[in-house]
């Protein structure tokens, strides 16, 4: 099974990183452009037929390595 | 006093670390690999700065993870102490060893260059041998120094005295000009609540023998000297 993770800032997080995006699009011509938030897409491959399991395995990567929870949210999808 | 520097992978400032540990407290500290799981009997432990793991995923993630740092957390429980310097200090909060994290710059960029720091307080032992209020000449050398923490654990960090180092002016003010990084309240570097481990993003190592123009940072290791016997 396919897990695909985001790893996103948590709300009220700055992000500079997302705001330089936001200022080169500006420099760029596109306009129209609101708040830019950064994040990290992850994908991964797991050995496990059931979602549930598959999800809570994730999860726990999450938890211990993949976010910092103490800035950062993420989401787990799963590819079945 | 008897001391240990941890290695990882892509560790820069392991050498200078035990090149001032060796000189200031007399005894060469014993460089452990981060694969050991065994570490010897130590006073202290320091982790050091550079960029361990390549910085991979979040600066200090992947290092806090290593065999050695299991070992570092199960002492540091045991009130052994335990500096964390540059990427040292992003290894001990991902690590959970201390609250917040270190995020990317505010200006986004890569600093290298000395800022003055104020000593919160001359607590045992890291600080012992600085005045509280001193105002000190330490370089930075980092992309990821950003001090955050949600505002709960910031209060709890305030009000228990756990800041050991703010960014000032070279007159001790804590402005906002000073403040190299973005760090909330200039925060440079924190003690856990039992106060025997301590991160900071500045590198006193670097600072530490005459012919580097400054010894700002020696008085840290004379203090972890006589403090730790």
């Amino acid at each position: 099974m396919r897990a695909r993770v985001h790893v996103t800032l948590k709300r009220g997080v700055l992000d500079p990183q997302g705001k330089a995006i936001g200022n080169a699009l500006k420099s760029l011509g596109f306009s129209g452009v609101g708040d830019v938030r950064q994040g990290k897409y992850i994908e991964l491959e797991i050995d496990e037929t059931d979602a549930t399991r598959a999800r809570a395995r994730v999860g726990e990567m999450c938890e211990k390595l993949l976010a910092n929870t103490v800035i950062e949210d993420y989401q787990i999808d799963l590819d079945q | 006093m008897k001391s240990a520097v941890i290695v990882f992978p892509g560790s820069n400032c392991d050498r200078d670390m035990q090149v001032a540990l060796a000189r200031i407290t007399g005894t060469p500290p014993v460089m452990v690999w981060h694969r050991e799981t065994d570490l010897p009997r130590v006073d202290l432990i320091a982790v050091p700065g550079g960029f361990s793991y390549g910085d991979y995923l979040r600066s200090g993630a992947m290092a806090a993870h290593s065999p050695a740092m299991t070992e570092v957390r199960k002492r540091a429980a045991a009130g052994v102490a335990v500096l964390g310097v540059c990427n040292g200090f992003q290894i001990l909060t991902e690590a959970g060893l201390l609250p917040g994290v270190l995020m990317r710059n505010a200006s986004l960029r890569f600093i290298c260059r000395d800022v003055y720091l104020r000593v919160e307080d001359s607590r045992a032992p890291f600080t012992t041998r600085y005045r509280t209020g001193q105002v000190i000449r330490i370089p930075i050398a980092h992309a990821d120094g950003n001090f955050f923490a949600d505002a709960e654990t910031l209060k709890r960090i305030e009000g228990e005295g756990q800041v050991a180092f703010r960014y000032c002016d070279p007159n001790g003010e804590v402005t906002a000009a000073a403040n190299p990084n973005g760090s909330l309240g200039n925060i440079a570097g924190i003690r856990n609540r039992a106060g025997n481990v301590l991160g900071m993003m500045p590198h006193p190592e670097r600072l530490a023998d005459q012919l580097l123009s400054g010894i700002d940072g020696r008085a840290m290791f004379e203090g972890l000297s006589e403090a730790l016997g």
